[in-house]
């Protein structure tokens, strides 16, 4: 009779591991009480919640884990103009009192830490590795590239985390979404990711957490495997991560909210024991080859309709599903596009660069590059909105606002901006835009727009030429 | 939140796949600070054209439509960001369930916290339902959440997975929030073992 090794510990994943060191309580019929290390709010998912605590006249229990910033509904024009929609600006002067009744610090429009909500959490050392980390906004997941267990949640939620700084969970399904071999010049996170949904679709990691493993995802710097698993979500995957290592404590080192001295040094060495073990077992996994990636472009309607920026756009009539073949269809005619041809050419009205996907410094290097010395082509509007007033700064420091000013870009304010549209910056009626955002939902960027998804370096090339632009043809 | 029935209603058909967030309420309505008004900005864009003109194509200005507590959509409803004013609209325009073959996470669990139930059902009687409302429009069917059990025009009926505790949450009209306070002592127990932490006070 052969003995069964009991006493070793069976092999978990890190998604495993950062839930088991949040469980509070488990009991029979009921999801899992989990705590949460960290927990972010803004202004457009949080009014009813902080309303809710007001009703039932319950406080905030952890004001210490939880900040506030503006990003969504704020104009991304000089600061020193007032607001000029009304219901926007009620909207964050309601989000300013609230934080302030209920002792939550918070960035407000004239703070120089200001910015998406994803873009300062990491920036100002908020966000660390083996953390759960929650906000009223699906693109959380962004955090989880810390190793943090990181998602979105909804307005009812944000006032549960406010009142108890627990949240009831299911655990869900683990997914290895595992990246080998070296990205071909001018290919890069954006273009892992969109590709990746473009292959499981947009419901293809529901009741999953992605693990984003293998050499090329070890080789990206933080800002990069930032974009990708802030785009987890739109695979449908409620959190993404990455595994901490090296890059990740380089990164981390010396920020505002990080421990010091002997506290780092304890720090690092429980972090270190977050990657997952050896021999783990995934729920789901799919292998991607990194150096087969070309640049990828989106051409309909939501994020996992994307293809290779060389290809051309699907014939729905290649489809044998109906609904599938009526969806693809509708698409096509949202966008006004031809099946069976190239998107490469198409003109553009309106580039935009930033959101939480790739509005930081990196990116605006990127798009700096490509714009330096070039003139963008005088019909197409181009906007560059960095992700924070940090990135801003750091911006100009390095004078990659002049590089944007002098190209004939808009140099903004920090905000979410046309990410979503709600503050003013947005689409005409059937204007085209390449964007280095996540979402290209109808009317995303404003009622009957159109948007192509891309990298920053395809967003600048596109705003050089005037149509869709593979960049490789300006590097 | 209100205890949970079981209804007999006409069926609202949505035959698009991945029905986003920005569909059933588009950002710009986003900008309120109380839930009240959403039920009129429910699917907004598709509902009303150019100077907010009906679209009489549009299934919810249509009659048949308009009487309908249930939504049959395509797959995936839901997808997109995690704004809870999605569920509020739907609820507020009437809407107590939503039938699709597969719901985004984050759109589920929001419903269930607004007594709008997510109905999963698999891809054959999906198919029925959408056959059995083009055949009659005013085609029924039956949402008796106690059993888990659907009962299409036809009078067959499937049964659809629920989360326990969310199921007994509905049924009771049970809020989430005081059943977690009532763990206080717990998460005080929690508080005190935990060894990293920040302070964003600080
Ligand atoms: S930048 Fe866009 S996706 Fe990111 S938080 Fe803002 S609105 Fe959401």
């Amino acid at each position: 009779m052969s003995k069964g090794n009991d006493a070793r510990p069976k092999p978990r994943t890190i998604i495993e591991k950062v839930w088991d060191n949040h469980v509070v309580a488990e009991r029979a019929g009921a999801p899992t009480l989990l705590y949460i290390d960290l927990h972010l709010v803004h202004e457009v998912t949080s009014p009813q919640a902080f309303a809710g605590l007001r009703e039932r006249g319950l406080k905030v229990r952890r004001p210490d884990l939880t900040i506030g910033t503006t990003d969504h509904s704020i104009p991304t024009h000089d600061r020193s103009l007032p607001i000029l929609d009304k219901v926007a600006e009620a909207q964050i002067t309601q989000f300013e009192k609230n934080c302030r009744d209920f002792g939550v610090p918070f960035y407000g429009p004239h703070s120089d830490k200001q910015g998406i909500v994803h873009v300062i959490g990491p920036e100002q050392g908020l966000t660390q590795p083996g953390m759960t980390v929650v906000c009223g906004d699906s693109h959380t997941a962004t955090h989880g590239a810390f190793g943090a267990l990181a998602f979105g949640i909804g307005t009812s939620q944000v006032e549960h985390v406010l009142a108890s700084q627990c949240l009831l969970q299911t655990r869900s399904k683990t997914y290895e979404v595992r990246v080998d071999g070296t990205l071909k010049s001018g290919v890069g996170a954006k273009d892992i990711i969109l590709n990746l949904i473009s292959r499981i679709g947009i419901g293809g990691g529901t009741g999953c957490v992605f693990e984003y493993t293998g050499s090329a995802i070890r080789s990206l710097s933080m800002e990069e495997r930032m974009t990708i698993c802030n785009m987890s979500i739109e695979g449908g995957a409620r959190a993404g991560m990455v595994a901490p290592d090296d890059t990740t404590y380089q990164y981390l080192a010396g920020r505002h909210y990080v421990p010091k001295g002997a506290a780092w040094e304890n720090a690092v060495a429980l972090w270190r024991q977050l990657p997952t073990d050896e021999g783990a077992k995934y729920d789901k996994r799919i292998e991607i080859d990194a150096s087969a990636l070309e640049p990828m472009i989106t051409f309909g309607t939501n994020p996992g309709m994307g293809i290779p920026i060389t290809s051309v756009v699907p014939d729905p009539s290649s489809i044998s599903d109906p609904l599938e073949r009526d969806s693809l269809g509708k698409a096509l005619r949202y966008m006004d596009l031809p099946a069976g041809k190239p998107l490469l050419g198409h003109p553009v009205n309106v580039v935009f660069i930033g959101s939480c996907t790739n509005s930081r410094i990196s990116d605006l290097r990127a798009a700096a590059k490509i714009l330096k010395g070039r003139k963008v082509n005088p019909k197409v509007r181009v906007m560059v909105v960095p992700g924070s007033q940090q990135v801003k700064q750091q911006a100009q420091a390095e004078g990659l606002d002049r590089i944007f000013k002098e190209a004939g870009a808009d140099w903004r304010e920090a905000g979410c901006s046309m990410c979503i549209a709600m503050n003013g910056d947005q689409l005409q009626p059937g204007e085209y835009s390449v964007s280095t955002s996540n979402r290209n939902f109808e009317g995303r960027q404003g009622k009957g727009g159109r948007t192509f998804l891309a990298s920053p370096l395809t967003a600048a090339a596109s705003a050089i030429t005037g149509v869709v632009t593979d960049a490789r043809t300006l590097l | 939140m209100e205890k949970f029935t079981t209804f007999t209603s006409r069926l609202a058909p949505l035959p698009i796949d991945n029905i986003d967030t920005d569909q059933i309420i588009p950002a710009r309505f986003l900008k309120t600070i109380s839930k009240a008004g959403l039920g009129d900005q429910l699917f907004f864009d598709w509902r009303y054209g150019a100077e907010a003109k009906p679209n009489p194509d549009f299934i919810l200005n249509k009659p048949e439509g308009h009487a309908a507590q249930v939504l049959l959509a395509g797959d995936n409803f839901g997808c997109g960001s995690s704004r809870e004013h999605a569920p509020w609209a739907l609820t507020q325009y009437g809407f107590r369930a939503v039938i699709s073959t597969s719901f985004a996470d984050i759109f589920r669990g929001n419903s269930l916290k607004n007594s709008l139930l997510p109905i999963i059902v698999p891809a054959d009687a999906h198919k029925a339902l959408f056959a059995a409302i083009a055949a009659d429009p005013a085609a029924t069917v039956t949402v008796n959440l106690a059993e888990q059990k659907l009962t299409l025009p036809n009078g067959s009926t499937v049964t659809f997975p629920i989360d326990e505790f969310a199921k007994y949450c509905m049924l009771e009209g049970v809020d989430e929030l005081g059943y977690i306070l009532q763990q206080a002592p717990e998460i005080a127990a929690y508080e005190a073992k935990r060894t990293l932490s920040i302070d964003t006070l600080a």
